[in-house]
């Protein structure tokens, strides 16, 4: 079940970005800048915790939790140490992706070649 | 020739995009990485007893780590384009466009090439993203609270 969950959420998700780009002029670029953009109206409005709800890992994979994470994390380090906090906690649940991301391109730049 | 008939004849030119065709593929892929991510965190959960939320971000860090590798290796880039928004979507998209871009610009040499380039097309979403969530944070702040 939570196979078929995450198939759904996932796979939905995906098409809605897809019937973006179909439709509109828009590039890769802006569809993951608007869908991570979603990802914090969502967590602000408080839908994004009924997608966790429904599928857990499902929910974490789409790039819209980014931005539920990140606006999260905001909103945490505010309750923590006001308007510092802000600033302090903003980048901590997305610094696993963040690094992560950064560390692996520079190693597998280092070791392979450009195909073209 | 005028406005409108150059309009005309972009629009025939103009290969059309099969939008079913190009949702059912991103539906399957992208559902295929949720399967994958799924099964990932089942395994670290059950057999290693790793937490839930440690395993999800190492569900993440894995899925970023092997699609740089994929990256590095060059399969993605002719996956990335079939599979059209089932790859860009997940956070593979995101690893992608790093190692793509950094990959790209590497004979410009370290600096100029790779430093500059890395955050090139990845650079918007950690933007935006950081921008979103600040401003819907004060909203909230301000209103809700």
């Amino acid at each position: 079940m939570i196979y078929l969950n995450a198939f759904l959420l996932v796979g939905i998700i995906c098409v809605i970005g897809q019937l973006i780009i179909d439709n509109t002029k828009l590039t890769n670029g802006h569809i993951t800048s608007i869908f991570v953009v979603l990802g914090a109206l969502l967590s602000f409005l408080g839908f994004y915790d009924y997608l966790t709800e429904y599928s857990f890992i499902g929910s974490k994979v789409p790039i819209t939790s980014f931005g539920n994470l990140l606006y999260k994390a905001c909103l945490e380090g505010y309750m923590e140490n006001g308007i510092l906090g802000m600033f302090t906690n903003l980048l901590t649940t997305t610094s696993a992706g963040i690094s992560s991301a950064v560390i692996f391109a520079f190693i597998c730049t280092i070791f392979f070649k450009p195909k073209n | 020739m005028n406005k409108e008939e150059y309009n005309e004849l972009v629009k025939k030119v103009t290969p059309k995009e099969h939008t079913f065709k190009n949702c059912f593929i991103a539906f399957v892929v992208g559902g295929f990485i949720g399967v994958l991510a799924t099964l990932i965190h089942e395994v670290l959960t059950k057999t290693f007893g790793v937490s839930m939320d440690d395993a999800a971000i190492w569900v993440i860090i894995i899925l970023i780590g092997m699609s740089s590798l994929l990256t590095g290796l060059g399969f993605f880039d002719d996956w990335f384009t079939k599979s059209k928004s089932g790859l860009l979507i997940p956070i593979t998209g995101f690893a992608h466009s790093m190692t793509s871009s950094s990959l790209e610009y590497k004979k410009e040499g370290l600096i100029t090439g790779i430093g500059a380039n890395t955050f090139k097309l990845a650079g918007s979403v950690i933007l935006y993203g950081i921008i979103a969530a600040f401003l819907f944070t004060v909203i909230k702040v301000v209103f809700f609270l």
